[in-house]
C-alpha cells in the first residue's frame, strides 16, 4: 500500500498466524485493509494465513516477531509506519499457554505466558496509541479469557495474565478515550483452535456439558466480534469486556 | 522563525482554548494553558517530528514550562 491510497486501514493483529488470530486476518481482509501480524514459532502457517489473505481480496504481511520483545515490536511498527504511516487497529492477540497445578508450575512457566500475554500486549498497545492519538482514531481489542473472568485449574499463570489483560483494556480505554480511541477486551470461552485441542478428552467433555449451546466456539465466532468492535457500529463502546462463549460464563 | 516563535506557535497550535498572547515563558503547561498529561504527551511527540529531536521520558518530565521547551529544544538542536 502506498500513502496515495489514504482511505485503506492498517490493522495489526499479534499471533496471527493461526487459531484465532488467523480468523481475526480473515475478518479484517479486504480490499480496504492492510494487515500486519506477527508470530513467533508458526511459519508454514503464517504463509497459510497470508495466502488466505489474498484469497479473500486482501493483503497482509507476516513477520516472525516475539511480542514480548520490546525492540522486535518497536522495528515491527516502525515498520508499518514506514509503510502505511498510520494504524487503526490493533488486535493484542497472541497468547500461549503453560498449564500446571500452581503448586507445581514452574516460576519460567509464570514468566513465559506473562510476558507473551500481557507484556506483549502493554507493548504493542504502548506503540500503537501514538499513531492513533495522532490520527484521534484508533480501535484496540484485546483478546482476553473466560479463565481471566472465572478462574480455571491449572491455569493460575494463564487467567492472572487475562485478568491483568482486562485491567489493562480497561485503564487505557479511560487513558485515550479523549482522542477517540476505544479499548476493549473480548472474552472468548472454549474454542476450537490448537491451543485447546491439546485437552484431553475427558476434560473436554465436561466442558462441553458445562455449555448451554452445546458446541464449541469457532474462531470466527470470536472475530466476528472483534469486527465489530473496530468497526464505526462500536464507536460508543469502550472499556468494556464481550464474552463470546456459549454460555459458559453468565 | 526562531525555535522559540516556533515552539510557541505549535503550543497554541495544539493546546486547545489557547490563544499566542498566552503562551508566555513562564507559563505552565498544566497549570496556566490547561494541557492534561496526554496533551503534553502529544505535544513533545509534535516537537520530535517538528525539529527532527528524540525526548526520553525521563527529560520530558522536565518540561513542566512555554520557556523549559524553548530551551530544551535549542539546546538539542544545537547539539
Amino acid at each position: 500500500m502506498s500513502r496515495d491510497e489514504p482511505e485503506k486501514k492498517t490493522v495489526i493483529i499479534t499471533g496471527g498466524a493461526r487459531g484465532i488470530g488467523r480468523a481475526l486476518c480473515l475478518a479484517f481482509a479486504g480490499p480496504d485493509t492492510e494487515i500486519f501480524f506477527n508470530y513467533s514459532s508458526s511459519g508454514p502457517e503464517a504463509e497459510e494465513t497470508g495466502r488466505l489473505v489474498d484469497a479473500a481480496g486482501g493483503h497482509s504481511t507476516g513477520v516472525c516477531a516475539d511480542v514480548a520483545d520490546e525492540d522486535a515490536m518497536s522495528a515491527f511498527f516502525k515498520r508499518i509506519n514506514d509503510e502505511t504511516g498510520r494504524i487503526d487497529v490493533l488486535v493484542n492477540n497472541a497468547g500461549i499457554t503453560r498449564d500446571s497445578l500452581v503448586m507445581r508450575m514452574k516460576a519460567s512457566d509464570w514468566d513465559a505466558v506473562m510476558d507473551v500475554n500481557l507484556k506483549g500486549a502493554f507493548i504493542c498497545t504502548k506503540l500503537a496509541s501514538r499513531a492513533m492519538i495522532r490520527r484521534r482514531w484508533g480501535r484496540i481489542i484485546n483478546i482476553t479469557s473466560v479463565a481471566g473472568v472465572a478462574g480455571n485449574p491449572g491455569q493460575a499463570n494463564y487467567s492472572a495474565a487475562k485478568a491483568g489483560l482486562i485491567g489493562l483494556t480497561k485503564s487505557v480505554a479511560r487513558e485515550l478515550a479523549s482522542r477517540n480511541i476505544t479499548v476493549n477486551a473480548i472474552a472468548p470461552g472454549y474454542i476450537d483452535t490448537g491451543m485447546t485441542a491439546r485437552i484431553d478428552a475427558g476434560k473436554k467433555a465436561d466442558i462441553l456439558a458445562n455449555i448451554p449451546l452445546g458446541r464449541p466456539g469457532a474462531p470466527d465466532d470470536v472475530a466476528g466480534l472483534a469486527f465489530f468492535l473496530a468497526s464505526d457500529c462500536a464507536a460508543y463502546i469502550t472499556g468494556q469486556v464481550v464474552h463470546v462463549n456459549g454460555g459458559m460464563y453468565i | 522563525m526562531t525555535i522559540e516563535e516556533k515552539v510557541k506557535k505549535l503550543i497554541a497550535e495544539k493546546l486547545p482554548n489557547v490563544a499566542p498572547e498566552d503562551v508566555k515563558r513562564k507559563a505552565s503547561l498544566i497549570d496556566d494553558l490547561g494541557a492534561d498529561s496526554l496533551a503534553i504527551v502529544e505535544l513533545i511527540m509534535t516537537m520530535e517530528e517538528e525539529f527532527d529531536i528524540e525526548v526520553s521520558d525521563e527529560d520530558a518530565e522536565g518540561l513542566a514550562t512555554v520557556g523549559n521547551v524553548i530551551d530544551y529544544i535549542e539546546k538539542q538542536t544545537a547539539a
